[in-house]
């Protein structure tokens, strides 16, 4: 196993050296740059704003220098957006936020979402069945950025209990979360409900029940764990998705995330932010995805890590 | 619901025959979630977590502003800062030499108490007030200003606001590293509380223009504690390093969240500042800043969404604002393309635009038909010559140009950028021209940048554009179309125009400098590189709470004026 990763590992190199490169390059030709606005600036304060930020070097200049800066220093240079603010200084600030708003909705999704499977799968073809089902299909249809502002309506505007947007108190993260929540907790419903059923009816259960095993052994011990392994390919990348944050959701509850400055940095042409932002969503991403097969095959003997 | 109804409504669901004694303990972890839930909820109403009463409730008995700023705010240094947002927070945090009239922005003494101009309106003398400070506590004196204004010259800060400091004798020279004595730059402080200010040629809008962030004092002594003065990158404008001269001072900034700015006891003018604190918002999304307002978390917001505008007018007028703005929307005309170099077709194409139906009909938030580029009014200033909308004219010139009824004219392409009022506007315009001239228009919708990198390398023939002034005078408008301008983008440039204007810039008889204004706007309407189309309106949403937040032409609202009253 730890050849496996070793392996893996390795070859994660070359991939992000080539998201790198390519998200370099990519962004540079993109027309319009950081410091292209509605009222020009002078060609002389264009070229000392270039001067200040190397622009005025040749590409494989600056491409090496920023390589460079990154490998030996960890270094992601500074924002063009935000003169006193670098790219590490921004991600370190985002990030924790992104995580902790991914990891509360996660395990909301994971309690419900799983609940709601498990529930539909035993309970096949009863109205259980049907109100669970009825309900993922219902989360799997509504965008987020409906049913973020429907909650907004209700809970901030209506009622008054919470706030409309901002990330101050425990209780702006409700909203948030449970608009990121319900979304993937629909997904793993279905998807938890269709591996469950397919593993109940296998001979193995049968053998179980036949053994004398409790209801309740049989589908936490011996039907979960097979039953699961659609929704563990599932959250490897989701998991990168809802930890790196969601622009959606940030946007509409204003959340001082990193999913928003992944798109923003985009039309800022902040080239170093927008670098900065696709080496670590790809990190995770690969890492996240390693970690999945791992699981898979500790969760499925029938695999083996080679 | 509470957690014991729920518990209730658990146990009644039905075990399933089949599995026997498995269906509750299958349901219990149902039970559990929304028991958990439910306890959250109650938890959080109970140890107060849940709001009791908004933010705008409270703000209003404890003098707080809860501002929306829109953007993101990147930078406060006011020398480096170039969106309309950072330079309203700044304006709270410094204070120029003069300030501006809560009502009509009119210069009014600021840290200079009074000043003299010499008979050629080259000279000013400014004489500061004894009292002025920084939020530091050090005095503020004359040569504060030079250092500050030297820095704002020094190229390799490279300032896009340094150019404003260019009326100021030697600067421009300075500026572009021509000159590298500063002591040729015409500011000198005669001793530590007189500045004098020579200009390189009469600029009868001086005081306004010295309103504006760039011309702000900042304090060299704590930036350079911070790193170097004059390079970008400097970490001095942040909360707990930055130290200004304003009616407020910044007390934290939470990136993407909060910026509060607290009174400042050493303001000289401390004992008529009401406000105790305002809280900026940036809520980049108009949807979620409007939210926001009815949750009663803003009580000013940045802007209100196009689409919401009709709901306001007819459910809750008293919370809409649609202020006069110095902002005049219109078209480029690229002279530089086939058809477009025809000077008869681009004069049928503005003459061939409704504009009072734009206004009126499409927008119908209190905007003006714009019958010339200069908004009326800028500082006195109305335009003489009017654009009609004449479609019969408009139709004989195209005859008269050998393409009647549009034959010949190959289809334009309308450039403009994603945004929901700018693509009504558009389709507005193309039919009017289909319709009326014959004239077939596509219309091309790119991204901002993109659309303002197409602008520069002049990739365009008809591009949706629009102007804000920068200060209170027709030449923030006039100056666009100068030959020389970095602003013109249409190609167009005419000897003559460029010649009133610099004579209006050269004299100091107010009637005859209008009166350049006027021969200078006349001709360019004529000419047409432009086809006007409407002088925008500011539309966003305010407390009724709010006094002292007066409709001004540059959306300045002068912090120190306002005051919160239930």
């Amino acid at each position: 196993m730890l050849r496996f990763i070793a392996r893996r590992l390795l070859e994660t190199i070359p991939v992000l050296f080539v998201i790198l490169t390519a998200t370099f390059f990519m962004i540079r030709f993109v027309p319009g740059g950081p410091f292209t606005a509605e009222k020009a600036v002078t060609p002389e304060v264009m070229r000392n704003l270039e001067r200040a930020y190397d622009l005025d070097k040749p590409l494989w200049q600056q491409y090496t220098r920023y390589l460079r800066n990154v490998l030996l220093h960890g270094d992601l240079g500074p924002s063009f957006k935000y003169p006193n603010r670098t790219v590490n200084e921004i991600i370190a600030g985002k990030l924790p936020v992104s995580l902790e708003l991914g990891a509360e909705a996660l395990v909301l999704a994971l309690v419900l979402g799983l609940t709601l499977g498990v529930l539909a799968a035993v309970k096949n073809n009863t109205w259980i069945d049907y109100v669970c089902s009825s309900a993922a299909m219902t989360g799997i249809c509504l965008p987020t950025f409906v049913l973020g502002p429907l909650l907004v309506l209700l809970f901030a505007i209506h009622l008054g209990w919470v706030n409309a947007s901002g990330w101050d108190g425990p209780a702006d993260r409700i909203l948030p979360c449970l608009t990121l929540g319900c979304v993937y907790a629909a997904y793993i419903a279905r998807l938890t409900r269709g591996g469950m059923l397919e593993v109940l009816s296998q001979d193995y259960i049968r053998t179980a029940r036949a053994k004398g095993a409790s209801e309740v052994r049989v589908i936490f011990k011996h039907a979960l764990r097979g039953g699961l392994l659609p929704v563990v390919s599932f959250l490897g990348p989701a998991i990168a998705g809802i930890l790196t944050g969601s622009f959606v959701i940030e946007t509409i509850f204003q959340i001082p995330g990193l999913g928003r400055e992944f798109v923003n940095s985009a039309f800022n042409r902040d080239y170093t932010l927008v670098l900065g932002t696709v080496i670590l969503y790809a990190t995770l991403i690969i890492g996240l995805n390693l970690l999945v097969d791992v699981v898979q095959v500790w969760l499925n003997p029938k695999l083996k890590f080679e | 619901m509470t957690i014991f109804s729920l518990r209730a409504f658990i146990r009644l669901l039905p075990a399933r025959h089949s599995l026997g004694d498995g269906g509750s303990p299958v349901l219990r972890p149902l039970s559990s979630v929304l028991c958990l839930l439910s306890s959250v909820f109650w938890l959080l109403a109970t140890t107060g977590c849940l709001k009791h009463g908004t933010d705008v409730e409270r703000g209003n008995r404890e003098q707080v502003l809860h501002r929306g700023t829109g953007y993101e705010i990147g930078n406060l240094d006011p020398h480096l800062a170039t969106n309309i947002s950072e330079m309203d927070l700044i304006s709270a945090l410094f204070e120029g030499l003069v300030t501006e009239d809560p009502t009509d922005l009119h210069p009014v003494p600021g840290v200079a108490e009074r000043w003299e101009v010499s008979s050629d309106q080259l000279t000013y003398t400014f004489f500061l007030r004894a009292g002025a400070h920084w939020s530091n506590g050090t005095p503020l004196t004359a040569e504060d200003f030079v250092a500050s204004w030297r820095r704002i010259l020094t190229p390799s800060l490279a300032s896009a606001n340094a150019g404003l400091l260019y009326v100021l004798q030697g600067a421009e020279a300075f500026a572009k590293g021509g000159a590298k004595d500063f002591a040729q730059v015409g500011v000198k402080a005669v001793d530590a509380r007189t500045l004098q200010v020579t200009l390189a040629q009469p600029t009868p809008y001086f005081l306004s223009l010295l309103t504006h962030t760039a011309w702000l004092p900042v304090p060299l002594s704590v930036i350079t504690v911070n790193g170097p003065a004059y390079e970008r990158g400097n970490s001095w404008a942040s909360a707990g390093h930055l130290v200004g001269n304003g009616a407020f001072t910044l007390q934290s900034w939470a990136p993407n969240q909060r910026i509060i700015a607290v009174k400042s006891p050493a303001y000289w003018d401390a004992a008529h500042v009401r406000l105790n604190a305002i809280h900026f918002h940036p809520i980049d999304s108009l949807d979620a800043e409007e939210r926001a307002f009815r949750a009663g978390q803003l009580h000013v917001t940045y802007a209100l969404p196009f689409a919401k505008g009709e709901s306001y007018r007819r459910d809750a007028p008293q919370f809409l604002r649609a202020d006069p703005y110095l902002n005049s929307y219109f078209l480029r005309l690229n002279v530089a393309r086939p058809f477009l170099n025809e000077p008869r077709v681009r004069r049928a194409l503005a003459l061939g635009v409704d504009r009072d139906a734009l206004a009126g009909k499409i927008l119908r938030g209190g905007q003006l038909p714009a019958h010339a580029f200069t908004p009326p009014g800028t500082a006195g200033y109305t335009p003489a010559a009017q654009l009609p909308t004449d479609f019969a004219a408009a139709r004989q010139l195209l005859v008269e140009a050998g393409y009647p009824g549009g034959r010949g004219l190959p289809a334009f392409e309308l450039l403009y950028n994603n945004s929901e009022n700018h693509r009504l506007i558009a389709e507005a315009v193309q039919e009017m021209w289909r319709r009326e001239l014959g004239v077939q228009v596509r219309l091309v919708n790119q991204e901002f940048k993109a659309v303002l990198e197409q602008r520069r390398t002049g990739q365009y023939q008809i591009l949706f554009s629009d102007w804000v002034g920068d200060y209170l005078d027709p030449s923030t408008f006039l100056d666009v179309w100068r030959t020389d301008s970095g602003n013109n983008h249409t190609g167009w440039s005419s000897p003559a125009y460029d010649s009133l204007l610099r004579s209006a810039s050269l004299t100091t008889d107010a009637a005859a400098r209008e009166a350049f204004f006027q021969k200078a706007e006349a001709l360019l309407l004529e000419a047409a590189p432009l086809v006007p189309l409407y002088y925008n309106t500011h539309i966003f949403l305010l407390q009724p709470s709010v006094k002292g937040w007066h409709p001004t032409l540059l959306d300045h609202h002068p912090y120190k004026h306002v005051w919160l009253e239930e």
